[in-house]
């Protein structure tokens, strides 16, 4: 479980993100959407600590994070980036592997093992000995959620992971991470996929400004919207 | 045509030194230079302060001035204070010299190549729970020594013809053996010719296997 209470995070001259609060059960899927610039990447990166944000606390599991601890509890909630970030000088299976092994200390066959797994779990078993480069950007992309799964986070969170992908190239992504859901893997996930929000989240947070501006179920968000704000961007994305 | 030979052969017989010492030299360089590259690169003031002055003092002053320093300075100011200093062989502050020489130059190249790591690599590593040494030592520096690679070549060659200096340090290296043969013999255009052609026989064939390192580089990075 992870909550948030209360997140600030100020940019120069720029309040990116202004209070927010959110809590994500185990299990549960939180989908977050809202226009470009509202804040969702900035709230996501404070969550794990790879922005700093100037108030508010975060706890997982009911740790609080700080200074000391960020860097054990980015192991319970690991990351998929909208540009992958899939280590350029490792293979497939070592990027999978590095952190198990040298973070978590586990042995090498044990993780090696646990990788192949993974790799059927996205579908990219015989892609084990590639490297990233000459990979497509779906298959990054799965890839990159097999590493992030290595770790067995308590939550993975999702930064836009279909935005750099060509069209053709979403679904796949999107099914894997649908499976994932449904195996009750804890998420949190910025995107642009309305789609994916309203069949799979739990709940849903509309931004802007980097404040909440409405949050519930897909039901409410997407079919009865409340607040004019609300509307308007989904009359815009839909 | 005979002498040109000789010359040759005679300079060649000082070329295992000159290799030997610009590899220590490129080793050395590289580690130490490394050291300066995160000095530099420091949150902190005082290693910021000490990296840049060293490369400054370095860079602003030629090679041969520093080696006649270390060589001969040294053990004299030691010996005015009183302190019986000698160089056991001259070979030693060469080295340092020359290694000293090489990290200066190459601390600014691995700077380089470190910052020009994707900086989301480092993000990824810390998404995964990765402390920052963890991320340089898996990630960072692998990634970043690759892209250095072909600057190590070039610098070797440099060190080739800049360890040249050594001549006039008492290490009997490439030109040092030309200059004895010289002396023996006042074959002097013979004996310089050979010297050059020593240099010229491992620079030339270096800077091939170096520009094939880079295009082979810049491909892979395409
Ligand atoms: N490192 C930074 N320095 C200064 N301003 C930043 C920084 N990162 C983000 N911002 C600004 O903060 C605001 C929120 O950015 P953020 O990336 O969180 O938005 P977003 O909702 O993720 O947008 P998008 O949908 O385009 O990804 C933007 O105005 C952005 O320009
Ligand atoms: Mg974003």
């Amino acid at each position: 479980m992870i909550e948030a209470k209360n997140i600030h995070k100020i940019f120069k001259d720029l309040h990116a993100v202004k209070g927010i609060d959110l809590t994500v059960e185990d299990g549960q899927v939180l989908c977050i959407i809202g226009p470009s610039g509202s804040g969702k990447s900035t709230l996501l990166r404070c969550l794990n600590g790879l922005e700093e944000k100037d108030e508010g606390e975060v706890f997982v599991d009911g740790v609080k994070a700080d200074e000391s601890n960020i860097t054990a509890l980015r192991q319970k909630m690991t990351m998929v980036f909208q540009n992958f970030n899939l280590f350029s000088h490792l293979s497939v299976l070592d990027n999978i592997t590095l952190s198990p092994i040298k973070v978590k200390g586990i042995e090498k066959e044990e993780a090696e093992a646990k990788a192949i797994e993974l790799l059927k779990l996205v579908g990219l078993e015989d892609k084990k000995d590639d490297f990233p480069r000459s990979l497509s950007g779906g298959q990054k992309q799965r890839i990159a959620i097999a590493r992030a799964l290595a770790m067995d986070p308590e939550i993975i969170l999702f930064d836009e992971p279909t935005s750099a992908l060509d069209p053709e190239m979403v679904g796949e992504v999107l099914d894997v991470m649908n499976n994932l859901a449904k195996e009750g893997m804890s998420m949190i996930v910025v995107t642009h996929e309305m789609g994916f929000a309203r069949e799979v989240a739990d709940k849903v947070i509309f931004m802007a400004e980097g404040m909440i501006v409405e949050e519930g179920t897909p039901d409410e968000i997407f079919n009865h919207p409340k607040m004019e704000r609300t509307k308007t961007f989904l009359e815009k994305v839909l | 045509m005979g002498v040109y030979v000789t010359g040759f052969l005679m300079a060649l017989k000082g070329l295992p030194m000159t290799l030997f010492v610009s590899l220590l030299a490129v080793a050395i360089g590289a580690s130490f230079g490394l050291l300066l590259a995160f000095m530099k690169m420091s949150k902190k003031v005082f290693p910021r302060v000490i990296s840049k002055a060293y490369i400054e003092i370095i860079r602003g002053t030629p090679m041969i001035v520093q080696a006649l320093i270390f060589a001969y300075g040294i053990p004299i100011l030691l010996q005015g204070l009183g302190v019986p200093f000698k160089w056991p062989v001259l070979l030693i502050p060469a080295i340092i010299v020359c290694g000293g020489n090489s990290a200066a130059y190459m601390a600014e190249v691995i700077r380089g190549g470190l910052q020009s790591v994707d900086p989301g690599q480092i993000e990824a590593c810390y998404s995964l729970g990765m402390t920052k040494r963890q991320a340089n030592r898996y990630v960072i520096l692998p990634q970043a020594f690759k892209i250095v690679t072909p600057s190590f070549g070039n610098e070797f060659i440099t060190l080739i013809k800049e360890t040249s200096v050594l001549a006039y340090c008492g290490v009997v290296e490439t030109l040092r053996s030309a200059q004895l043969w010289n002396a023996n013999t006042f074959e002097t255009f013979a004996a310089y010719i050979g010297a050059a052609l020593v240099y010229l026989a491992v620079t030339y064939p270096l800077s091939k296997v170096v520009a094939k390192m880079e295009k082979k580089m810049s491909e892979g990075a395409a």
